[in-house]
């Protein structure tokens, strides 16, 4: 069985997690091999995906840390815990 | 074992246009992605132990130490942030919002079962927190927010016929970090939520959808629309952005 394009599209995210059935990961790879836009749609989007969860890319406020807790100190006095 | 893609990337990526066997390159990616910069390992015996850990310092606060609440929370402040920041958008709101679930946390904190880990306990007290807070700011029924606004929606991905790959060194960019960021929040919230806890904060699949109190196959479903969202966004603007080397050259040159 051959699979197109468009099918292995809806399989990125599965195929990228690992998660998909072993006869489909077996036909997403055998498509890979002979197919360029499909490859370089899986690579980009793993590439993507790296990128995006690197914590430079979003950042706590400055002053988060300290301002929080603070707030959490006066909570911990209101109790008598502190 | 704990590779850091860091270390590999260039190497490992090279050889993904034409991909042997998946598995010669995903265990780094799939679950043991190096979170660099990352203080909490998120699998094997260190998630272990900081559960562990975890559990003892909850005991402890309930029984009167409750400094050690500041402790406690220090490892998940981030995640708690970017989760009222998912729903927001704005990050005086955000911050707002992942402070009273901090505080909300710790005057419920009797009521946390150490069968649950602590960590998705107060992604869902923040959600909680964080939807109420919308109720309360608008009369509009936040439907929107719960529902996939169209199921049968069909995202396609940008076509490209090569990738070259972009090391994680490029975020150090003012203008990529940009990039990367109005992407995300560009997101629909709902599908902004589960990326955001499945693939920045590397919750599983399952975590994630206790998380959000949705299924299993929903979370799939809005990963992968999310992720696939973000490629067709992100991929023709980082080719641009980051342009390879010349294909021709002149080898006299």
């Amino acid at each position: 069985m051959v699979i197109e394009c468009k099918h292995v599209w809806g399989y990125i995210s599965d195929y990228l997690d690992a998660s998909l059935p072993e006869d489909i990961r077996q036909l997403v790879q055998k498509h890979l091999e002979h197919c360029e836009i499909c490859s370089a749609i899986l690579d980009s989007t793993r590439n993507i995906l790296i990128l995006t969860a690197d914590e430079r890319v979003f950042e706590l406020p400055i002053g988060f840390s300290e301002r929080l807790h603070a707030r959490i100190e006066l909570e911990l006095q209101g109790t008598g815990g502190g | 074992m704990h590779k850091c893609h860091r270390a590999n990337h260039r190497s490992v990526k090279k050889q993904t246009v034409r991909i042997a066997d998946v598995s010669d390159i995903w265990p780094w990616f799939n679950r043991n992605r190096c979170a660099h910069r990352k203080t909490v390992e998120r699998n094997g015996v260190t998630m272990i132990k900081q559960n562990d850990n975890e559990a003892a310092m909850i005991a402890s606060i309930l029984a009167g130490a409750t400094q050690l609440y500041h402790e406690l929370i220090r490892p998940h402040e981030r995640s708690v942030y970017m989760m009222a920041l998912s729903f927001v958008k704005n990050e005086a709101d955000a911050e707002d919002i992942a402070q009273e679930a901090f505080l909300k946390a710790f005057r419920n904190l009797s009521a946390f079962r150490a069968e649950s880990k602590f960590s998705t306990w107060l992604i869902s007290i923040t959600l909680n927190e964080a939807r109420s807070r919308l109720r309360q700011q608008t009369t509009v029924r936040m439907d929107s927010l719960d529902d996939p606004p169209d199921d049968k929606v069909v995202v396609s991905p940008a076509l490209l016929r090569d990738w070259r790959e972009i090391p994680s060194e490029a975020v150090e960019r003012q203008e990529i970090r940009q990039m990367l960021q109005e992407a995300v929040v560009s997101l629909p919230t709902i599908y902004r939520q589960v990326f955001q806890l499945r693939d920045v904060e590397e919750l599983s699949v399952k975590e994630t959808a206790d998380a959000l109190g949705i299924s299993v196959p929903s979370v799939k479903v809005r990963l992968h629309r999310a992720r696939v969202m973000l490629q067709k966004q992100l991929s023709p603007l980082l080719k641009s952005a980051n342009p390879g080397p010349k294909r021709r050259w002149l080898p006299w040159l």
